[in-house]
């Protein structure tokens, strides 16, 4: 069929001019690269947070003191501290799809064992807390209520901590001091490793809130409150509870609240909602550059289809239909741009893996993203060969052979 | 037997709006199969347009144009590009190769655009076989800058022949070429008339002229000549008198 041979000439005609071709695809590579590029270091670093997220454990709440006002700004957050630990109470006692409350107090300070020193976070929760986080422990067991209530001398201390303070292991048991009191350790959290920020998620000491509040930092007002929902169906429930018990403790009302109640989702949401738009937005600018180096294509077929005006003379000239030369023109495009496709599509994966490798972040390439990329830079091709190869078709022989 | 080329009251009337150019007024012409005819003319005579309306690259404003029997009116642009697939070839001045295509690949064009498929081998085969009748078939796989103007010519004739067609078209062959090689050129057009292909060659040499059988003269649009040639130079002995007298210039310096 005639078709095999259109694509024998087109490759030929392709070959003919190899560092042409290769410049001309450049556009599509780089354009194409760019967003495989983009697409799977932003899906790998929102899946990392999402991952993250979802490290807070399970049906999560969070209050914290300070609002956010209508442009997103946040105003006192944390720092004027206007949740109290009746406030904390009063949820746990009335709000029943609530199955977990800790109260959280922080502070950072020194904290001392068999000679050696180290400043860390402390952490003033309630006994629920871990339950909430869905921390386990690697030791040990975490504190009880009866050691909140009873302002009790004891923590749980991250993996950093141990090797650290206690190199020599048998942790639980032993003692550490902070603030030159003593605090026994009860329990040893298994290791969380780095978060998203490069924080070291197992370098801190958990206290009793009360312990925290009395005997290490002196604070009045909790930080924030860190909440469990009995599942996810009641969780929008337990959020709008919540928020109507603490207006009413507060005197506020919608617009006026001094307090925020977060749920696990919408935190989640909103810290990929940066990532899903600068993806978006490095994506939109990797697809201006494809049409771009689909326009570079346009201009060398132009170029191409003027500079062969003879050589299609003399084609029409041996029997050539118009139609075949139009099919070898866009089938030279296509080839092109699709080859560019496919070369940039390694390309863009070779990059993910080089930032992967480099950052430690994961990437992940979709199969759906590489194959859109090949089609759509074969669409290029398509649309932006279209034009050169028409008006080659459309040549007169004679005025095509007598061209200089 | 039959006219190959039948052509009857041709006008051509070139009409870009502001002035009308009548190329062609009137030609009446019959080719039968193994003539080798040169068209003749100054500049502006027709001859050009002429050969463009047997070439079936232009349509005649009026008149008729039988090709092998076959009336081109009724035929549309794809059909008459079917139609110089197969039944015509063509030599230009320029010779009008493909430039990073191998000799080889250049012969074997007219066939990529045949209406009969051909498998690749008997492609090449049909091509080396064209070469060998213009005695180029050790240069196969050369490129056309590595070959001189006479080669490359011959390669353009191997092209025109790898078609099988009725009449080779050959628009000012020699051109470009210097005199030797002009002669040599003319030569394989003889051979192959003699072979029985029939040769229409528009040329403005005389000399040229003489190798062929019939002389056409045009001027304005209307053929004014057209005579058998009784000296004709046989290109041959042509070239023997011209090594001859090499020889010989040689031999006195």
């Amino acid at each position: 069929m005639r078709l095999r041979s259109t694509l024998t000439v087109s490759f030929r005609a392709l070959r003919r001019n190899v560092l042409r071709s290769l410049l001309t695809a450049l556009g599509i590579i780089v354009g194409v690269g760019a967003v495989i590029a983009m697409v799977s270091i932003g899906s790998g670093a929102k899946s990392m947070v999402e991952a993250q997220i979802a490290s807070l454990g399970e049906n999560v709440l969070l209050v914290f003191s300070g609002s956010f006002n209508q442009g997103g700004a946040r105003s006192g957050a944390f720092g004027a501290g206007t949740l109290t630990v009746e406030d904390a109470e009063a949820i746990k006692r009335e709000v029943i799809t609530v199955v977990g409350v800790s109260p959280e107090v922080r502070t950072s300070a020194q904290i001392l064992a068999n000679g050696l020193n180290w400043t860390t976070q402390i952490l003033g929760e309630g006994a629920d807390y871990v339950t909430i986080r869905a921390w386990p422990l690697s030791d040990g067991a975490m504190f009880s209520d009866a050691d909140v209530r009873s302002v009790g001398k004891v923590c749980v201390i991250g993996q950093t901590i141990a090797t650290q303070l206690f190199p020599e292991g048998n942790v639980v048991g032993q003692t550490l001091r902070i603030k030159a009191q003593p605090f026994k350790v009860v329990g040893v959290l298994a290791a969380k490793g780095l978060s998203v920020q490069g924080q070291d998620q197992d370098d801190l000491v958990i206290v009793p809130y009360t312990s925290a509040m009395r005997r290490v930092s002196k604070q009045t007002m909790l930080r924030s409150i860190s909440i469990q929902a009995s599942s996810p169906e009641t969780m929008t429930l337990a959020q709008n509870d919540i928020i109507a018990l603490l207006r009413q403790r507060h005197r506020t009302a919608e617009g006026s609240d001094d307090f925020t109640v977060r749920s696990q989702v919408e935190i989640a949401q909103a810290a990929t909602a940066t990532a899903d738009t600068m993806t978006g937005l490095l994506g939109a600018v990797a697809g201006v550059s494809l049409i771009v180096g689909g326009i570079g294509i346009m201009n060398i077929m132009l170029v191409s289809v003027t500079e062969r005006t003879r050589e299609i003379g003399i084609r029409l000239a041996v029997g050539a239909h118009g139609r075949e030369i139009q099919l070898q023109f866009l089938t030279e495009s296509i080839v092109l741009s699709a080859l560019g496709g496919s070369v940039g599509i390694l390309a863009g994966i070779g990059v993910s893996e080089l930032v992967s490798q480099l950052k430690g972040w994961p990437t992940l390439v979709s199969p759906v993203a590489v194959v859109v990329a090949f089609f759509f830079s074969a669409a290029v091709g398509m649309i932006f060969g279209y034009y050169p190869a028409r008006k080659a078709s459309l040549l007169d022989p004679i005025d095509a052979l007598r061209y200089e | 037997m039959a006219a190959v080329v039948k052509l009857e009251d041709i006008h051509r009337i070139y009409d870009s709006g502001e002035v009308k150019v009548h190329a062609v007024r009137g030609v009446n012409l019959e080719l039968h199969k193994g003539e080798f005819m040169a068209v003749m003319g100054a500049s502006g005579s027709g001859k050009s347009t002429l050969m463009n309306t047997l070439g079936c690259l232009d349509r005649p404003t009026s008149g008729r144009y039988l090709l092998d029997g076959v009336d081109i009116a009724g035929l549309d642009r794809n059909e008459l590009a079917d139609l110089r697939n197969e039944k015509l070839g063509f030599v230009f001045q320029g010779f009008n190769l493909l430039s990073r295509t191998t000799a080889l690949e250049n012969v074997e064009l007219p066939m990529l655009y045949g209406r009969r498929r051909v498998s690749s081998h008997d492609m090449q085969a049909r091509a080396e076989h064209c070469l060998e009748i213009v005695g180029l078939a050790a240069r196969a796989d050369h490129f056309p800058s590595q070959l001189s103007g006479g080669q490359q010519q011959r390669v353009a004739i191997a092209r025109a022949l790898v078609n099988h067609p009725q009449v080779l078209l050959a628009d000012e062959p020699t051109g470009n070429l210097d005199s030797k090689t002009a002669v040599e050129v003319m030569g394989v057009f003889q051979k192959l008339n003699d072979q029985g292909i029939t040769i229409v060659m528009v040329t403005h040499e005389l000399d040229i002229a003489r190798y062929c059988r019939r002389n056409l003269i045009m001027r304005d649009g209307r053929v004014v000549s057209d005579v058998q040639v009784t000296d004709r130079l046989i290109a041959e002995v042509e070239l023997r008198k011209l090594h001859e007298a090499e020889a010989a210039a040689k031999l006195t310096a």
